[in-house]
């Protein structure tokens, strides 16, 4: 039995750009078969075993709500903001809990050690100080302040830098994060995943981003994106335990794991349990 | 040199290690294989009508197998890694790097179809990739007895960077290399390499990296 909190919230199921008619994309969403299509009139239809769908297109995706949607889809302002490029970075399966993709995401500290040379590099290792808060207007988890070294912080950097980030945690299953844009220090550049639970125990994760970078060819961003989270792959598909552990047990969370013990306190509040466990591990 | 170049494909990741142990500089064009499938397009299939990746590209030369690429970049740099060039190793390196096709059609496939979703049947692609592992296991470790570690002989050659990447990339198609004790140490042996580069799901060995030193805090960087 899936709680009625975690169906009514809004989940990637597609990109926009690679819909066709029915059956269209046959997937599963929370453990339920789906078909994401356009119908003949050219709508976006989420198909569900007992009808369609609750359906909102953003962000270069279709997102489906299987309940009651609580609320409206999360903005990204970002999005529409002249002179962005948003870049669609396709799909990737991940053998994990949609939850521990997310949380991976919002860590800083394996940066050296899984994506060296690129976001982090040994001996720079100390994640530094940085502020975390469970925004109750937005109803969302920030991470603010957080300051990295990374020799190749994005395709557009020529050498290494002290990066700053934001981290934000928007839905459940989707995480935003800012980051010192190398073209234009006036401007954050904005990075995305957007997962989709298959199941408690497998995802797809779909990168997109909003970056300032009118030079860079599209092939090089994508597969730098790609390259990153793939880097990530193989460690989350060895995670164990494979649901996320809500309550505090055999971990000890260092100052680093702010995020993420928001992230999971934030989870275990609202209820969004699809994808954890509630016993300590 | 010019590599059409896609960064999670494991055939062209054996034509960047091959250079990149030999020194020898190649510039890349990322191609957009996911999702934009641009190795589809017209405009490539006018390069490579076969519409794969890698193509490598020197001069008028335009090559397409990538075991083709190797043994150009390794006969231009001096045969080094073709083998000591007796009849017996010449055979063995052209056996072995028709077995890496074996490997690509069923460990290369599963990985497909785990991570980027692609059409197939995993079990059999599973289980055929579990005979070859244990073909392999076994030739490793036979050549181990006899104080051999690379494919070969005691040096590595194309053959051994030709298997290596689909071998090593196998848990990402959902085939474990745990039962293999001979083809980790063969993994590690080549990831040993003076010049090895690593790609995502395979990673680098840190362990072989000197202990840091102390750094200035990162206050004092910003």
């Amino acid at each position: 039995m899936i709680p009625a909190a975690v169906l009514n919230e809004w989940y990637p199921v597609a990109m926009i750009a690679q819909l066709a008619a029915w059956p269209g994309r046959q997937t599963l969403l929370l453990g339920s078969e789906i078909n994401v299509f356009r119908d003949a009139a050219g709508a976006v239809v989420v198909q569900g075993a007992d009808g369609p769908l609750a359906v909102t297109l953003a962000y270069g995706h279709v997102w489906a709500c299987p309940g009651v949607p609580a609320h409206p889809l999360f903005p990204i302002p970002e999005a529409d903001q002249p002179g962005r490029r948003l870049v669609d970075c396709g799909v990737v399966r991940v053998k994990c809990s949609p939850l521990r993709a997310v949380e991976n995401f919002l860590d800083i500290a394996h940066f050296p050690f899984v994506h060296t040379d690129v976001l982090g590099a040994e001996p720079h290792t100390e994640v530094g100080r940085y502020e975390v808060q469970i925004r109750e207007d937005s109803d969302e988890v920030w991470a603010t302040k957080v300051h990295f070294y990374q020799p190749q912080a994005a395709k557009s950097a020529a050498g290494g830098i002290v990066t700053e980030y934001m981290y934000r945690v928007a839905a459940p299953t989707a995480s935003v994060l800012y980051k010192t844009c190398p073209n234009n220090a006036d401007e954050w550049d904005v990075i995305a995943i957007f997962v989709q639970p298959l199941t408690e125990e497998l995802c797809e994760v779909w990168p997109w981003m909003a970056l300032f970078d009118d030079t860079t060819p599209q092939a090089d961003l994508i597969q730098f994106q790609q390259m990153i989270f793939l880097q990530d792959r193989s460690i989350l598909e060895n995670q164990i335990p494979r649901l996320l552990p809500l309550d505090p047990g055999k971990e000890i969370p260092t100052q680093a794991d702010l995020t993420s013990i928001a992230y999971r306190r934030w989870l275990k509040r609202k209820g969004l349990t699809y994808g954890a466990q509630m016993v300590a591990a | 040199m010019k590599l059409y170049d896609y960064v999670l494909s494991a055939s062209c990741y054996k034509v960047r290690l091959m250079a990149a142990l030999l020194g020898e500089k190649l510039s890349t064009e990322a191609v957009d294989f996911h999702p934009g499938r641009a190795h589809r397009s017209r405009e490539f299939r006018a390069l490579n009508p076969a519409g794969t990746l890698p193509v490598l590209v020197d001069g008028g030369l335009i090559l397409t197998e990538s075991t083709a690429m190797l043994v150009y970049l390794a006969q231009r740099a001096g045969k080094v890694w073709l083998g000591d060039g007796s009849p017996v190793q010449a055979a063995q390196v052209q056996q072995w790097l028709a077995f890496s096709a074996r490997l690509g059609g069923s460990l290369g496939m599963a990985r497909l179809h785990d991570m980027l979703l692609y059409a197939g049947d995993i079990d059999a692609l599973r289980r055929a990739g579990v005979a070859a592992l244990r073909e392999l296991e076994s030739h490793l470790t036979e050549a181990r007895f006899d104080g051999r570690i690379f494919l070969t002989g005691t040096t590595p050659t194309i053959a051994d960077i030709a298997c290596f990447p689909n071998v090593a990339l196998a848990p990402d198609g959902g085939v474990s290399l745990d039962d293999y004790p001979s083809i980790r140490l063969w993994s590690r042996a080549i990831r040993a390499l003076p010049g090895f580069i690593e790609m995502p799901g395979i990673h680098r060995l840190h362990e072989l990296k000197p202990a840091p030193e102390a750094v200035p805090p990162l206050e004092a960087l910003l």
